[in-house]
């Protein structure tokens, strides 16, 4: 039968609780399974209730399904929140003496994580080891994958710390084995033969992405989600070459990477919505200044500081039309972790080739949850730095002009000191030459130019994917990091005999008008959900094909949507 | 050999006859040919107003960007390409106004930028309104009541631990343009505040103001080196204003500590994709 194991931990801000979910699910990988992860935390550093769900299958799993078949407790209240969400026959591991909780019932199961890990390694600070191993003795699984993964995970702590959590562990898995009741045992198996895959993050994803894609230079001010964007960076540039700056302010950040990008190096940055905010005059600047720039948004919940974190989908209408006056840009929203290694890659390649601003607008589920990909295959990876002028060409120019008219909008591109050729870039509406000017004839000229850029841009976005069933009764249209929920719903609803196609959307601007108009002309019912409370999605739907949907299923909570309450909501506000 | 000719114009100046600008621009360009430095070696990063208008009256590479933000623009191309001599222009509204935070962070940083802050203590560009630097009381129409308490943009840059701070004056080009040139020089950041008459918008600080008031720290032995005694010069502003070098001092410069410039700069760097396999191992 089909594995489909979920297993939670829970606990207090501060106690680890995302290690063991990190261990669990690393486990779980090595043994080639397939693995979905997110974290739900809240703003703070101490305290409060966090947790750290997975979903493993040996099939392909795209997001998580709210039945547990093993919840971790690190204290009570992750108990009381959570215990309704087991399977029948899940198990709550638990120490009585932590959690200071007794035991209600058969699905809870004792293990004295603190007493276990003073007794063998004399370290209280491997209970959470102790209960990582009784999940996994739980789970039937393989100890010897186990132990690789602490291994790996605490080489840096040295030899000794590093096999003592291997001990912890076993102890943990040998008392599971030795006193859970039958009924509760699972028996989880490695995949044999099949690859390892790798298992990282939406951001861990964009951050790899970017520096395969040759980003020499991020700048950017700690903000939720992105935050992990700019430390990957700082901290594998040292080794790899990219410069990543903290700055003072989002303003610093985009005109900074704005500064390294006319230079030449491919630069980037990394905000939410209110950073973004900071930023969108800089963006502007990049438009007239035609300098290329990725821009990372990782929407959370607004207005304003909103719900940091948390997650929405609600600057989709503020990307498009973020900055003063009209210039081309482009708009990749990836589903998961898999495309948005590959489109960020693709946004530096567009921002070079049409030398404009490309924003990849994710958010906060899509940048902090797990997913296992199949390893990148970095021969693939295309570089195109678009109409870059040889250093051989770039001396023989006497008066090069930055801003050259040309059908494509695409003017030859030198770079300041690469040789004779001075490169003069303006603010202010310039000539050809980058020099300020006022009149008519040229404004409308350079204008113009910059704006035909957005044709080129056009040929370059993907058609969203379309899955289809035969006779569907649906279309459920989404965009961005829904992609999973929409397609495990999908799947749900099947089995209920709802029939459903589903067109997602990753690549959104310039708008693939052509394909979406295509799909919505075959008149079957088109349902968009979105994680937002204004359908932002099915409003540029009617913008731009005409189209209006037949309905729309929103949240805005600040929480990713689940497989299970799509289907829940298309039954009773739908079908 | 670079001549003053090589920075000649490239588009008809747009400045008020008799503008401090022609001077400070005359100082810029005879800095640049004493250092033997071509147009195309020079980045000139500047903001809006009048005076960030200057790099398109000479010859170089401009990026002529927004109001207030020339200091992380130059910081980033001087990461990108530290082999680019950058020079940041701005009025005292860019510098001390609109960008005033980043003028902040980047003296801390010590990226090697000459910064020079055009302070006429008035806003040409939009027509004679108060900056942050003009005198206490100076009214204008969005000041009908008197402008508040002035800038402090000489103590502020010292209390931010400036490597290099010097005041020059737009009537004496020689003096400004070894101020400039000394400042190119210098490895880290300087900046560079220049007392410039403003022939349209302030009746006040007038060249004749000035050539009443100022004098020259190096002939009267002043230590450049002593923080405390430049502390005392910044405060100084009335009957005397000095002008000269106020303060210099060596330190690690942001963009010489930075592993990634070692191989070169990183506008000079190859992209290879194929060198990040030992990441993709971590991720497995």
């Amino acid at each position: 039968m089909a594995i489909d194991f979920n297993v939670m931990a829970g606990g207090e801000a501060g106690q680890g609780v995302q290690s063991v979910g990190m261990i669990l699910a690393k486990a779980m990988a090595h043994g080639g399974l397939c693995v979905f992860a997110d974290q739900d935390y809240e703003n703070r550093v101490r305290g409060g209730h966090n947790f750290f769900r997975a979903r493993v299958s040996d099939r392909e799993v795209l997001a998580l399904s709210e039945k547990l078949d093993i919840l971790v407790a690190l204290n009570k209240e992750t108990i009381d929140l959570h215990q309704n969400e087991l399977k029948s026959n899940g198990v709550i591991i638990f120490d009585q003496e932590q959690a200071k909780v007794e035991a209600r019932g058969e699905n809870y199961f004792n293990v004295p994580f603190v007493k276990l890990a003073e007794e063998t390694v004399k370290n209280k600070l491997m209970t959470n080891t102790v209960a990582v191993g009784a999940a996994m003795g739980l789970a039937g699984y393989d100890f010897n994958i186990l132990a690789s993964v602490l291994r790996k995970e605490f080489a840096h702590h040295g030899e000794k710390i590093a096999e003592d959590n291997v001990v912890a562990a076993h102890a943990g898995f040998d008392f599971a084995h030795e006193h859970s009741a039958n009924q509760l045992r699972q028996k989880i198996q490695p995949v044999s033969g099949s690859s390892k895959r790798m298992l990282l993050h939406g951001n861990e994803a964009l951050a790899l992405g970017a520096m395969v894609g040759g980003c020499k230079f991020i700048a950017g001010y700690p903000m939720t989600p992105a935050t992990s964007i700019l430390e990957y960076i700082a901290d594998k540039g040292r080794q790899y070459n990219a410069v990543a700056v903290h700055v003072e302010d989002e303003i610093a950040a985009i005109n900074m990477a704005v500064g390294a990008g006319y230079a030449g190096a491919r630069a980037m940055v990394a905000t939410s919505g209110g950073g973004f905010c900071l930023m969108v005059e800089g963006l502007a600047l990049a438009g007239i200044t035609e300098t290329p720039i990725v821009v990372v948004l990782g929407q959370r919940p607004g207005p304003a500081t909103g719900m940091p974190t948390r997650t929405e989908q609600g600057e989709l209408w503020f990307a498009l039309h973020a900055g003063h006056g009209e210039f081309p840009r482009a708009i990749l929203a990836p589903a998961t972790a898999e495309e948005a290694f590959h489109a960020i890659i693709k946004a530096f390649n567009l921002a070079e080739k049409y030398q404009t601003p490309v924003i990849v607008l994710t958010d906060h589920y899509l940048a902090t949850s797990y997913a296992t990909v199949e390893r990148f295959d970095l021969k693939q990876v295309k570089i195109d730095r678009g109409e870059l002028i040889s250093n051989e060409e770039v001396n023989r120019i006497t008066e090069y002009e930055r801003h050259l008219v040309t059908d494509s909008g695409i003017s030859p591109r030198a770079l300041p000191g690469q040789g004779k050729a001075l490169v003069v870039t303006d603010s202010d509406e310039h000539n050809e030459a980058g020099h300020l000017i006022e009149d008519t004839e040229t404004r409308n000229q350079q204008n113009l130019k910059r704006l035909r850029k957005q044709n080129g841009l056009k040929t370059e976005i993907r058609s969203p994917k379309f899955h289809q069933m035969p006779n569907a009764e649906f279309m459920l249209i989404g965009w961005g990091s829904t992609y999973g929920a929409i397609r495990e719903a999908a799947d749900l609803l099947q089995k209920d005999k709802v029939l459903v196609n589903v067109l997602h959307i990753s690549e959104i601007w310039p708008f693939p008008t052509e394909a979406i108009s295509s799909a919505l002309s075959k008149g079957t019912k088109s349902i968009v959900i979105e994680n937002n409370a204004t359908a932002q999605m099915a409003n540029l739907i009617r913008r731009e094909t005409g189209y209006r949907v037949n309905g729309t299923i929103l949240k805005s909570d600040g929480r990713p949507f689940s497989p299970q309450e799509i289907v829940d909501r298309m039954k009773k506000e739908v079908t | 050999m670079v001549t003053v000719k090589d920075y000649a114009e490239s588009i008809p100046i747009a400045w008020c006859p008799g503008c401090g600008n022609f001077a400070i621009l005359q100082a810029l360009r005879k800095a640049l040919v004493d250092l033997g430095k071509e147009p195309h070696q020079v980045l000139f990063v500047s903001g809006i107003g009048q005076a960030p208008k200057l790099p398109h009256y000479t010859h170089g590479n401009v990026f002529n960007g927004l109001h207030g933000r020339t200091l992380p623009a130059a910081t980033g191309a001087k990461i990108a390409n530290n082999e680019l001599v950058v020079i940041g222009i701005d009025g005292d509204g860019g510098a001390y106004g609109e960008g005033i935070g980043h003028l902040l962070a980047t003296m801390r940083r010590n990226v090697n930028i000459t910064y020079m802050a055009h302070n006429n203590q008035v806003y040409g560009l939009t027509k004679g309104q108060a900056s942050p630097t003009s005198d206490l009381g100076f009214v204008t129409r969005t000041t009908p009541l008197g402008a508040g308490q002035p800038a402090n943009p000489l103590a502020l840059a010292l209390a931010s631990e400036v490597s290099f701070l010097a005041r020059g004056f737009a009537g004496d080009v020689e003096h400004l343009s070894g101020l400039l040139r000394r400042g190119i020089e210098h490895r880290g950041f300087s900046l560079i505040d220049i007392l410039q008459p403003c022939v349209s918008f302030n009746h006040k600080n007038t060249y004749q103001w000035y050539r009443e008031r100022i004098y020259k720290l190096e002939d009267e032995g002043y230590d450049p080196s002593d923080k405390i005694g430049a502390f005392a010069k910044a405060q100084e502003w009335g009957d005397r204003i000095p002008i000269g070098l106020i303060y210099s001092k060596e330190r690690p410069v942001y963009e010489e500590q930075l592993p990634a410039l070692k191989e070169g700069p990183l506008v000079k760097q190859e992209i290879d994709p194929s060198q990040f396999e030992a990441l993709l191992d971590e991720f497995m």
